[in-house]
């Protein structure tokens, strides 16, 4: 049995699994069965996957006779879908587990049961399709399975607009789609992904196809200006599936992204690029912006995965504009670092959003304000959720800065492109993403900061407690992966090696001879970094330190009040808020760019009312492109609302003027 | 080109573009005519190295107009001119600082990518010269158009001229008589803009120059 | 060279700059009380603090996690590390291969991240001031810093800091433009970075525009002494980053098989550059004024700027 069979195959069970789950529904052990069996075949497609990129098992490909009937399905299983595969499988697995825990809490679960293992199918047959047809139909069944997980919890007004808006951006974006596979395809229709490879296309067409790609898979991955679904979608729904939606669907989209623009398109023009390098760029600094502004913890996170898409877009771009150089080095550089980034982003983002999902269990809300001081009463997840944050923060010596660097390393080969536009450009790109990383640190120091450490601000995060041990595992299993990629980067690098070598033709030098576990990706003279060694020197002489200090000094330590400059206040509310963390950077960026406001109401002498503070921060994309054309689309199908009211005679003769018009406009044509 | 002479020209002139950069951020009255005397003296060193090089005798004329006029008459007239009309507060403008700074790195961006493709076939020491004197004199303009007080609009205006002074030390071959007639004509300007200080002061107590707009739009 | 004398000479830098940097803290203390017409402490008063605290019990907070106990030495550890892999008096350190320059950068952005995360961790409004004063100032500072990063690599064409010095110091730099504005960048990023004036004063207590000294506010007894020490490195960090990059003459080269007396007199250079360092810093410090702390923003941002049109300039100079 070939790759690609096998990996249909379990996409098929997982298909069926969700149907299944509809029947078992009486069964007290569905829940369990549904998440164990999805975990489990989740790590079946991640360890195929894996087999391709480590033990070089070798490319397949199948024609089934679905679909349409003169083509049929056409599936493949290469380099690119195995790395996805692996992280659809690894993100699968490791949520279905946290699921088998978390399911439990769930007092309708049967809403997320009937589709979770089918929404995991579905994205696995998106990865494995190979031509149009099948690629938009099962990007479409992953589209809706996520937007019938997103409205799990309907009764909430929130989720359903959440839901409605999604819908529409999903519509949207799969139109792109749909217009970008009619113009690859051609007027001949070759719907194969070979076929299409093969053809010859004007720069200008390429240009139009990137374009609709940009707003297609970036839609569905969260380009500003095209994320104003994510930060409502992601969060309203469940937080394991929030998980899967932040941590893999949005890989997926990269995969869309990559598997046409560097695939079947071939090199681009080098003015293509600085448009993906700007919007990543720019998407990073923004939705980090957004995150630094946010009080509800999962939107935060939603924001957060905003970001890390805009680096690994931003990286993408480097990769084409040196592609479109034929600097191969340097692009096979970049674009491993893109592919680096969406691995450890699949990790991080999913151990938070599972830690954000155990906080909500156990305190009942999703409020930065109502939280804190949860390290004392949930101390194993406060710890996991601690290694997200360094990770995601891109600190080193963790896995978020491996990626990060091997970035920066791409955009210093700059020099080596001859046009001078780009030359300028990329060093101040990689200024904004200095600035992304920079504001990542801010924004997890205030989420960790004001969740979990300091003092209870609520009752329900003063009684919280550790959750079950399934959602311990899955999140202590994302953390070590973190760490481990962090100490061992060669080795994911050497993974992706072959992922470059099938997209780019080139790849990094193997990293996993380089002693120390060094990762050198161009030459040592130039760069080197060991995360193994960092680590191993910061635990010796912080161990060393300690015990240095508390053999020759003192270890006697006394418990007592906080001294808080001789005025500590018993209160929690007197800590600094989630708001009042975020204000140094809100006033100094968010005026301007956000245009937060603040309005400051001081009562009058004597009167005894609380002066209040009202901050607000609002997308501005929200305000300046969608509200407008939402307000638009209103205004005319108002207009349009007569036309339901007229007499049969008068539909008539519009249906008689269209034939007109329309056979004028064929004579004129003609 | 890696030669001393010509990092000592690259500096200098890249100097002066910092400068202009110092002028930009600056919002002390009293602190923008320091930094703008200082201007002065680096292009005066900038055209004296330029002279040097070049081993062009009429440019050392230049340079010494440049540090006798620029550097210390002019800055000590507007210093008194700023202490009469008792304006030696903050510099008031239009936009942020941090969005003027980033307009202004945008420019000069703009204006190197330019004269560097324009000036394709020139010999380096021109060629550095008129990119950096092209950004000098896109952020005097920027200055001028980002201020709200008439007088660090004067600044900003000779700050541009100062800019000109080192295109065309570069481009060698200004004549004296010309060099000359436009260091004159910078100081008749300067004059006149003085003379109209103090008139705007007299009749709008202000020179914010936003008034003269108030007042044309009343009288429109 | 034996790779005993290499571990040797790395070990000798990480103890050197654990020696010195209470005496750099010292020396800028003392000049200013100089300038100041005051006698000022004597030089070794900061051994003796440290000592002292070191002796002391720890004053804990109630609620303070363990997370708040093990920062401290977090926070030591990583800027020790970052200290260690810059070329102070020698470049090819034995280790100098494990991070370049920008995992140095990151390094101290680790330590950073961790002091913030601590200055949350008693739930006091002192400490929540200075992590959020603190955060914002780094967010400006740390992507002016890799600006820097990026214009000394395009320069010397390796992030590694010892090839990049051994670049610097070698006649095939002239004077650079771009240098000069990396100068300016990285002394305005290292006021920042180490809580100096104008950005932040360190020798205020109890005022609300402290930033530094309000996120440590709670440590007592050897906690403290351990950040105090780490503040110390990192002062000494920038020091001999400036000096290392800007002024690299007489650094003793271990990959070319240095001399016992190059080492001595690469050490006794270090030293001097050291303490003009800081006689600069303290003149500075004399001679200038606190800032508002949202005008920080601004001042930081003019070295985000300067770093930027130093990476544009060099294109200027490379195309020529």
């Amino acid at each position: 049995m070939s790759a690609v069979e096998f990996e249909l195959l379990v996409a098929a069970v997982l298909l069926v699994l969700g149907p299944v789950a509809v029947f078992l529904r009486r069964m007290s052990w569905v829940s369990s069965f549904i998440y164990a069996s999805s975990g489990g075949l989740c790590a079946l497609i991640a360890s195929v996957g894996a087999a391709r990129l480590v033990a070089r098992t070798g490319d397949s490909g199948l024609t089934l006779p679905l679909g349409l009937p003169w083509i049929g399905s056409h599936f493949q299983f290469d380099a690119l879908t195995a790395f996805f595969l692996v992280i659809l499988g690894i993100g699968g697995a490791v949520v279905s587990l946290y699921g088998i825990g978390y399911g439990r809490h769930e007092h309708d679960p049967m809403r997320v049961l009937a589709f979770y293992p089918s929404f995991l199918g579905a994205m696995t047959l998106v990865l494995l399709a190979a031509d149009a047809f099948t690629f938009l139909l099962s990007w479409e069944v992953m589209s809706l399975l996520s937007w019938a997980l997103v409205l799990t919890h309907h009764q909430e007004t929130n989720t359903r607009t959440a839901g409605y808006v999604y819908l529409v951006m999903a519509g949207f974006g799969t139109m792109a789609l749909l217009l970008a596979f009619g113009l690859l395809a051609g007027s001949d229709g070759h719907y194969a992904f070979d076929t299409m490879r093969g053809a010859v296309r004007s720069p200008t067409l390429a240009a139009v196809i990137l374009g609709l790609m940009l707003l297609g898979a970036g839609s569905k991955a969260g380009l500003v200006p095209l994320h104003v679904w994510l930060p409502l979608a992601h969060p309203a729904a469940p937080s394991h599936v929030s998980a899967l939606m932040s941590a893999v669907m949005t890989k997926v989209a990269i995969y869309g992204f990559i598997r046409v623009v560097f695939d079947l398109l071939g090199p681009s023009a080098w003015w293509a690029s600085p448009v993906v390098i700007l919007m990543g760029a720019l998407t990073a600094v923004f939705g980090i912006l957004l995150a630094m502004m946010e009080r509800d913890l999962k939107r935060a996170l939603a924001y957060s995965t905003i970001e890390n898409i805009g680096v690994i877009f931003a990286a993408l771009g480097l990769a084409m504009a040196f592609r479109a150089n034929g600097l191969t080095a340097a692009a096979a550089l970049a674009f491993t670092a893109a592919l680096f980034h969406v691995f450890n982003h699949m990790v991080f983002k999913s151990l938070l959003f599972m830690g954000a999902g155990s906080v909500l269990t156990a305190t009942g809300t999703r409020d930065l304000d109502q939280l804190g001081g949860l390290i004392h009463r949930m101390p194993i997840t406060s710890f996991l959720v601690l290694v997200g944050a360094v990770a995601i923060s891109a600190l080193p010596p963790l896995n978020g800065f491996a990626s990060e660097w091997l970035m920066f390393q791409a955009v210093l080969m700059s020099p080596a492109i001859p046009q001078d536009a780009l030359q300028l450009m990329i060093p101040a790109a990689g200024g904004l993403l200095a600035l992304a990383a920079a504001l990542a640190a801010a924004a997890f120091v205030r989420i960790y900061g004001i969740g979990f450490l300091g003092r209870a601000r609520s009752p329900a995060a003063q009684t919280a407690v550790d959750v079950d041990r399934f959602s311990l595992m899955a999140m202590g299993t994302m953390a070590v992966l973190c760490v481990l990629a962090g100490i061992l980067p060669g080795m994911v690098i050497d993974a992706i090696s072959p992922v470059a070598k099938a997209v780019l033709g080139g790849q990094l030098p193997l990293q996993t001879h380089e002693a120390w576990f060094m990762i050198v990706p161009i030459a040592e003279g130039r760069s080197s970094y060991s995360g193994m060694l960092v680590l191993l020197f910061i635990a010796v002489s912080a161990s060393g330190a300690a015990w240095a200090v508390h053999r020759f000094a003192s270890h006697r330590l006394r418990r007592a009040p906080a001294w808080d400059c001789g005025f500590p206040d018993p209160t929690p509310a007197t800590q600094y808020s989630a708001g009042g963390f975020a204000q140094p950077l809100r006033r100094v960026l968010g005026t301007n760019i956000l245009g937060a406001r603040e309005v400051v109401v001081m009562p009058e002498p004597g009167d005894p009312s609380p002066a209040r503070l009202t901050v607000t921060v609002d997308d501005p994309i929200w305000h300046n492109i969608y509200s407008p054309m939402g307000a638009v689309v209103i205004y005319v199908a108002t207009k349009m609302n007569g036309l339901q009211f007229l007499t049969i005679r008068r539909y008539l003769s519009l249906v008689f003027l269209l034939l007109i018009a329309l056979l004028v406009g064929l004579m004129l044509w003609a | 080109m890696g030669t001393l002479a010509f990092d000592i020209a690259h500096l200098l002139a890249g100097g002066l573009l910092l400068v202009s950069f110092m002028m930009i951020y600056q919002d002390r009255m009293f602190a923008l005519l320091h930094v703008f005397a200082f201007h002065a003296v680096v292009l005066s060193l900038s055209v004296a190295w330029q002279a040097y090089n070049q081993g062009a005798p009429h440019l050392y004329v230049t340079a010494a107009i440049a540090l006798v006029f620029k550097a210390a008459i002019i800055p000590i007239a507007l210093r008194r001119i700023v202490k009469q009309l008792g304006v030696h507060r903050e510099v008031e403008t239009v936009v942020g600082v941090g969005v003027t700074m980033l307009a202004g790195i945008g420019l000069s961006a703009l204006s190197i990518v330019l004269m560097l493709r324009v000036t394709a076939h020139a010999d380096a020491f021109a060629r550095e010269d008129l990119a950096f004197a092209l950004s000098v004199v896109l952020l005097g303009l920027l200055m001028m158009v980002t201020r709200r007080n008439a007088v660090s609009q004067v600044v900003g205006f000779m700050s541009l001229e100062n800019g000109l002074i080192l295109a065309a030390a570069g481009a060698k071959g200004m004549p004296l008589v010309v060099e000359i007639s436009v260091a004159f004509s910078v100081l008749i300007a300067f004059i006149v803009i003085g003379v109209f200080l103090f008139r705007i002061r007299e009749r709008f107590d202000s020179v914010d120059v936003t008034a003269i707009d108030d007042y044309r739009e009343v009288h429109r | 060279m034996g790779l005993t004398l290499a571990v040797l000479i790395q070990g000798l830098q990480m103890l050197l700059v654990v020696a010195v940097a209470p005496m750099l803290v010292s020396v800028v203390r003392k000049v200013k009380s100089r300038l100041t017409r005051k006698q000022g402490a004597p030089l070794v008063q900061p051994y003796r603090d440290l000592i002292r605290l070191m002796r002391k019990d720890v004053v804990l907070a109630e609620n303070a996690s363990w997370l708040f106990r093990v920062v401290p030495y977090l926070v030591f550890a990583a800027t020790w590390v970052a200290a260690a892999l810059i070329p102070t008096f020698a470049t090819g350190l034995q280790f100098s291969w494990t991070a370049d320059l920008i995992a140095i950068v990151a390094l101290l952005g680790s330590a950073r991240f961790f002091l913030a995360l601590a200055g949350m961790d008693v739930g006091t409004s002192f400490g929540g001031i200075g992590s959020s004063r603190e955060m914002m100032i780094a967010s400006m500072a740390e992507p002016a810093m890799m600006l820097i990063v990026f214009s000394l690599a395009l320069i010397a064409g390796s992030t590694q800091l010892s090839t990049a010095v051994q670049f610097l110091a070698s006649p095939h730099v002239g004077l650079r433009v771009s240098l000069g504005m990396a100068l300016v960048a990285l002394v305005i990023v290292a006021l920042a970075e180490n809580a100096r004036i104008p950005v932040d004063n360190p020798t205020t207590h109890l005022e609300l525009t402290m930033v530094h000294e309000a996120m440590v506010l709670e440590y007592s007894g050897r906690h403290l002494a351990m950040i105090e020490l780490s503040s110390a490195l990192k002062l000494l960090l920038y020091i001999s980053l400036i000096g290392c990059i800007f002024v690299p003459w007489g650094i003793a080269d271990s990959d070319a098989n240095a001399s016992f007396a190059a080492y001595v007199v690469a050490v006794l250079l270090y030293l001097i550059k050291l303490s003009v360092g800081g006689v600069v810093l303290a003149v500075f410090e004399t001679s200038i004024a606190k800032m508002r702390v949202f005008r920080v923003p601004n001042f930081v941002g003019i070295a985000l700027m300067l770093a930027l049109l130093g990476t544009l300039l060099l294109f200027v100079s490379m195309s020529l």
